[in-house]
């Protein structure tokens, strides 16, 4: 087990090897560069700006430059905050960003896995149909859509809540919500069809032969195994989270770092946005191995072999 | 291959021959309400997008400045005369305009879908066919695409080229089907491989092997349409999240270039008028929800018909 | 065929059905022992279905004495299976009902009694091992745990007690180093062997009856008699019934003293294995012998098949179930469907016009 974690947790590496290669060289391949800006730069300033930054050298040779700093954890200068290191930025944002998406995964797992079961439990009952058209309703509702519906309901007519910012629980709760709906609708879907499926299984017909209680069929035989597959879709509920953070941030003025990737490709400000993208694929790659993990803890089949 | 036939009441005698296996499965769906639901919002998507230019008043980009003004400069709420739904702070009527969006949204669907069907059924095709190497390449290659952030791709691939001509093709849209299908094609390129490894152990095909029928032939007469159901699944249900990741794309300006308006960036402009015009936000995102929903309960009444697994069973 | 050719079902509410079979419920045979464990009357097992209702099980009817091994034979879907859920009112619910009939289990009428109370009987009094042992245990739970799972339920022994019991189950079952393999999985054992773990389970309360469905037929055959052999031992020794459903007459006489012949729902012949095996009075039991392998086989001669499947249960005409399979049909099998009638001996009962005393079969 423990040789399967390090082979996965050492994997990250090629990834990102290559993900960082493909995004440096889509990235260059964009026409202009991080000195267009509204009012155009004499040619011999660029030149020595490029100069100085290391952009007159062949592509490779950058690369290798960038890549040595990612390395030694020196993430580069930023180009258009021009003060500033990219390690700074990034320092500031993050852990808002990390709050957010936790939070945002708590509260779907939290809600999503128990509405699943109520409704599978309640199968073809008012629990399944008032689970089902929570989760109908939260399929049909992007993101954004459901971070201006809140803001407009509980910010603006209700004044619950704040319109925006990022100071504290109050601030917390709608951008918490507006992130996790999608989530919650997809795990409780997904858990709904694995109980059901599980409900038919042989060795639930076994459990029931044996005289249990209902509470200890459901608890220990249907609900364990009904997981197994549901661990299955937190890999792209998590990937969902981390890149949905950035929509939900602007929509709620979130200084987290998800604001700067979109500034940073339309500002060719390459070192940002190489630290985002790097940021962006660990997060999901190493949540997966934290994920596939997981799964293995739940289903012995797995551990044991 | 066995299927289940609707049994014949009122008589000891089997029925000989079964219905065919899509025949059962639309007997199967017909009686799925929700599916029907779902086919029936998927049929009027269709429709709409095919036919929706007819249909609209007006034309998507035409502004009726006239109106706006003597209504004092703001948005035309609902239910004005010439304007069913409104107009935008520039006369432009929402309803036509939703009906365009239709339009992109239709062809979001399909052509990435098309995108998607084309990379990865051959690929999954070969990498289960061949395994070993061939497999290998390719369960490497998904990892990193897994690994890559897929909003994020996307937006840099929209960026990076939305400048050049090829990223200006069909008002900024062709880029934003390439990009989805890339980022897309995997799964079900996983999907075509697992098919492919276990129907290549099955009885059928190994007798096909045994008396010497070529590996394409067996790979396109048997394995595909053996293993279309699944396929068709999830294309059905990958519609969807193309869908949410072009509105997604558009709300956040990427994507389809102004004057033209996919639902997404509609919302995004209706955003500024939230508080006096609601409208401007609400219908195109009722537009949006009815358009996942119809192909998520298709995709469901589908996978429910046409899986054998669930076969027989209530 | 298209689907809009299909004829319309004509909907039965459980109601119209349970008065149906009420009427028809004739007095069967009366039970010969007196000491029975266990009675079933009449039984109709139905599932309502969105393509109409099926009858699973139609009017069936037999007793088992303690400590007795009875054989409930045919092929796959003819009922059996239901039969034995029925018993423990296991039969998933919807879209099955038992609609009718009495199930006297040791005194107890079993479908008088509440959820909770028959939940009691289950895994205490009566135990089940199931056909596929690759499917039939959690695959996430040690082996251990799930037998000592009903031990737990309900002999209310303490945690000791119960892990000594579960030790000593197993290696009853033929386990080896038993102790050492309670916190093993399903997946860690062979077919044969999570079978035995199957057969620890339905013995862990000592049960006094077994419904054992097709205990073997998912097993290699060389596992095959010796699983047979372990419930047949341990069945003396636990003194515990049981009924034996199997679609091999070849297991039914190694194993039983009765055999009870169910076909399309029905039992169409009951008797001792030996007149079942000397003089058949059902065509469909012919069959069935027939497709026994032999040992004083002509060399060569193809073992015999039955033409044809067994027929859906919605619906059934009112004639013989078997005669559109039947060699020997005639018209009046087409019209009428027989009763099931003494033949020979008191313990001797079939379904067949054709060999009853004026019927065309000697």
């Amino acid at each position: 087990m423990i040789t399967y974690i390090a082979r996965r947790i050492l994997w990250i590496i090629p990834v990102l090897f290559v993900v960082s290669v493909i995004t440096f060289v889509l990235m260059h391949a964009v026409p202009g560069g991080p000195w267009d800006q509204e009012k155009r730069l004499p040619a011999s300033v660029v030149a020595r700006l490029n100069q100085e930054y290391g952009l007159d050298q062949p592509l490779y040779a950058q690369y290798i430059n960038w890549a040595t700093d990612f390395v030694t954890g020196d993430l580069g200068p930023s180009y258009r905050f021009q003060d500033r290191r990219v390690n700074d930025i990034v320092a500031d944002g993050l852990m808002t960003t990390v709050q957010l998406g936790v939070m945002a995964f708590i509260l779907s797992v939290v809600v999503g896995i128990p509405l699943g079961i109520l409704a599978a439990l309640g199968h073809n009952r008012w629990p399944d149909y008032l689970s089902t058209s929570l989760s109908i309703v939260g399929i049909a509702t992007p993101s954004f859509v459901l971070g201006i519906l809140l803001i407009i309901v509980f910010a603006v007519n209700l004044g619950w809540f704040p319109t925006g910012g990022w100071k504290g629980p109050e601030t917390w709760v709608l951008p918490t919500v507006a992130l996790a709906g999608f989530p919650i609708a997809v795990i409780a879907r997904y858990t709904r069809a694995s109980m059901l499926e599980v409900t038919r299984k042989d060795y639930i017909r076994t459990a029931q032969s044996k005289g249990l209680q209902r509470s200890a069929v459901v608890n220990r035989h249907m609900i364990r195994n009904a997981l197994i597959p549901v661990v299955t879709i937190l890999g792209p509920t998590l990937a969902f989270l981390v890149t949905g953070s950035f929509i939900i941030e602007r929509i709620f003025n979130i200084p987290g770092v998800g604001q700067f990737y979109l500034n940073s490709i339309t500002t060719r400000d390459y070192s940002l946005l190489m630290a985002m993208t790097m940021m962006y694929a660990f997060a999901v790659a190493f949540l997966n191995v934290v994920v596939d993990v997981l799964y293995a803890y739940i289903d012995p089949r797995i551990r044991y072999s | 291959m066995a299927t289940i036939s609707r049994p014949v009441p009122g008589t000891l005698v089997r029925p000989r021959r079964s219905a065919g296996l899509w025949a059962d499965a639309w007997s199967r769906l017909r009686k799925n309400r929700l599916a029907l639901f779902g086919l029936v919002l998927v049929s009027l998507l269709l429709f709409t997008g095919i036919f929706g230019p007819l249909l609209a008043p007006w034309p998507y980009q035409a502004q009726d400045l006239k109106a706006v003004a003597a209504a004092g400069g703001g948005p035309l709420p609902p239910g004005s005369p010439n304007h069913i739904l409104g107009t935008d702070q520039l006369g432009r009527d929402l309803f036509s305009r939703l009906l365009d969006g239709a339009r992109i949204s239709v062809s979001v669907a399909f052509v990435v879908q098309l995108v998607i069907l084309t990379l990865g059924v051959p690929i999954g095709a070969l990498a289960g066919w061949f395994g070993g190497r061939v497999d290998n390449l390719l369960m490497r290659f998904t990892d990193i695409i897994y690994a890559f952030p897929d909003l994020l791709f996307i937006i840099l691939l929209s960026v990076a080229f939305r400048d050049t001509a090829f990223g200006q093709a069909i008002d900024g849209l062709l880029m934003v089907f390439v990009a989805i299908g890339i980022t897309s094609w995997v799964t079900v390129a996983r999907l075509v491989r697992g098919q492919m490894l276990a129907l290549k152990e099955t009885e059928f095909v190994e007798a096909a092997r045994a008396i010497g029928v070529k590996d394409r032939r067996i790979v396109t007469r048997h394995l595909l349409p053996n293993g279309m159901g699944p396929i068709i699944v999830a294309i059905t249900l990958g519609i969807p999240g193309a869908i949410l990741a072009e509105a997604t794309l558009a709300y956040i300006g990427i994507g389809v270039q102004p004057p033209r308006a996919s639902w997404g960036s509609l919302i995004a402009e209706g955003q500024k008028w939230i508080r006096s015009e609601p409208h401007l936000v609400t219908f195109p995102a009722i537009a949006i929800a009815l358009a996942l929903i119809g192909f998520t309960f298709l995709g469901d009444g589908l996978r429910d018909a046409l899986d054998p697994k669930l076969k027989g069973k209530q | 065929m298209s689907a809009a050719e299909v004829p319309t079902v004509i909907e039965l509410s459980p109601e119209d059905v349970r008065r149906e079979q009420l009427e028809r419920t004739e007095v069967r045979p009366a039970g010969q022992k007196a000491d029975v464990l266990l009675k079933v009357s009449g039984l109709s097992t139905h599932f309502f279905t969105p393509d109409g209702v099926i009858q699973a099980v139609d009017d069936v009817s037999f007793e088992l004495g303690y400590g007795e091994t009875l054989g409930l034979v045919g092929e796959s879907g003819c009922g059996k299976s239901v039969t034995a859920l029925s018993i423990a009112r296991l039969v998933p619910d919807p879209p099955g009902q038992i609609v009718a009939g009495e199930i006297v289990f040791d005194g107890i009428d079993v479908l008088k009694l509440s959820q909770e109370d028959v939940r009691k009987l289950r895994g205490s009094e009566i135990g089940f091992i199931f056909q596929d042992p690759l499917t039939s245990l959690n695959p996430t739970l040690t082996i251990g745990y799930q037998i000592g799972e009903a031990i737990r339920e309900h002999m209310g022994l303490s945690q000791k007690a119960a892990r000594e019991r579960v030790v000593d189950l197993l290696s009853k079952v033929g386990i080896p180093r038993a102790a050492d393999r309670l916190n093993d999985y399903p997946f860690q054992f062979s077919g044969g062997m999570r079978q035995r773990v199957m057969i620890a389970i339905a013995l862990s309360c000592d049960p006094k009856l077994i419904l054992a469905d097709e205990p073997t037929t998912a097993l290699d055959v060389t596992i095959q008699a010796q699983i047979l052999e372990l419930i047949a031992k341990l069945a003396d020794e636990f003194h515990t019934a049981v009924l034996m459903i199997t679609h091999d007459l070849g297991i039914a006489a190694g194993m039983c003293d009765r055999v009870n012949v169910m076909y399309a729902g029905r039992i169409v012949e009951t008797a001792t294995i030996d007149e079942l095996f000397d003089d058949p009075r059902m065509p469909y039991a012919w069959g069935l012998l027939d497709s026994l392998p032999r040992i004083d086989d002509v060399k060569g001669e193809r073992l015999r098949t039955i033409e044809g499947l067994p027929p859906l249960l919605i619906k059934p005409p009112d004639a013989c179930r078997f005669h559109p399979r039947c060699i020997y049909e005639r018209e009046i099998c087409r019209e009428d469907e027989p009763e099931l009638t003494r033949r020979g001996s008191d313990s001797h009962y079939a379904r067949c016009w054709a060999t009853e005393p004026d019927g065309w079969i000697p």
